[in-house]
């Protein structure tokens, strides 16, 4: 993508919400990418656009404004059936805009925005002690950690960036049966997997 | 007085605090300093901005400022861990929400795998593709 868009003024930008820059870094070198690979270890994109799942694709334009706002896409269709997202619809949008300059007008884009809550917010704090304490030795400062995690869980339980993303630091496997186990639960709940834009 | 974290979404600084029961006191040097708020006649004051500190609001200890109190003052979210010494005061969601309504999208600095910063507005004049992943 970025090979053949870049010469239309075009890049992709690539940030990785990861505690250590060496979680991510297997991933980056396999992909070898042309463009900036930025490593985000204080979750602050998610903080600053209220990411609450990855992956999770934003659009900007040349002024720098948001001409997408957080939509979640992937790369092929190959789980298509899993995620019901159409990634071929996403990319074709994504070569119009590229080409026409031709996207959703402000008042769409407004329409589609997904404002943080007070909660959210003192989530992320939570969650942002419960990192720091995380890293710190010794038993007390993990059992303190461990509260903070559980308390921005309860605070914003749709925060998977929280609630997933913090897993690996508790301790527990991000891709084992705990996590399934979490998305069983809340799509029972009736809460759906994920939340693409609708147009 | 005991060594005391304040984290922000974007650092952390070291300070000297004063717990007293739940409450955390901090001297106002040290809060101008961590979070660029002075505490003047007027109210607590950053640039051209001063809120307003009604007497009963409790700000004020013969010590320094309650920062419960504060953060409440400038609605920014609070987490608090007293036995460990640390807090993190966050952003309020009416920033974060302002910030994105205005529809130009917030600017960041990261690293990447070298450690060369990399900021989103050194992407100015071209259409970004921003993606958000993890290896969790």
């Amino acid at each position: 993508m970025q090979d053949e868009l870049g010469p239309l003024g075009f890049t992709v930008l690539t940030v990785a919400i990861d505690r250590d820059p060496e979680e991510s870094r297997p991933w980056i070198e396999r992909a070898a990418p042309t463009h900036p690979s930025l490593i985000d270890s204080s979750w602050l994109l998610a903080d600053l656009y209220n990411i609450d799942q990855v992956p999770t694709v934003l659009w900007i334009d040349e002024q720098g404004r948001l001409v997408r706002p957080k939509d979640v896409t992937f790369g092929s269709n190959t789980y298509i059936e899993f995620t019901g997202i159409d990634a071929a619809k996403h990319r074709e949008l994504l070569y119009e805009w590229v080409r026409d300059g031709k996207h959703l007008t402000p008042d769409r884009v407004r329409a589609h925005l997904e404002l943080p809550t007070d909660d959210d917010q003192l989530a992320r704090a939570e969650f942002g002690l419960g990192r720091h304490l995380a890293e710190r030795a010794g038993a007390r400062s993990a059992e303190a950690a461990e509260r903070h995690f559980d308390r921005a869980g309860e605070l914003a339980p749709a925060q998977f960036t929280i609630r997933r993303g913090s897993m690996r630091m508790r301790g527990k496997d991000p891709m084992g049966e705990e996590f399934i186990n979490m998305m069983i639960e809340w799509t029972s709940a009736g809460h759906p997997l994920n939340k693409p834009l609708p147009e | 007085m005991v060594a005391f974290t304040i984290l922000e979404p974007n650092g952390a600084h070291e300070i000297d605090a004063r717990i007293d029961g739940e409450r955390i006191i901090v001297g106002p040097d040290d809060i101008a300093q961590a979070l660029g708020w002075l505490r003047k006649p007027e109210g607590i004051c950053r640039d051209e901005v001063c809120i307003p500190v009604h007497p009963d609001a409790g700000l004020d200890t013969a010590d320094g400022l309650d920062l419960a109190v504060l953060a409440r003052l400038l609605g920014r979210p609070l987490a608090i861990d007293i036995g460990e010494c640390v807090a993190f005061v966050g952003e309020s969601a009416s920033t974060r929400a302002e910030a994105l309504s205005s529809l130009v999208a917030p600017d960041f600095s990261l690293p990447d795998l070298d450690g060369r910063m990399h900021s989103l507005s050194e992407q100015r004049g071209k259409k970004v593709f921003l993606v958000a992943w993890a290896s969790w």
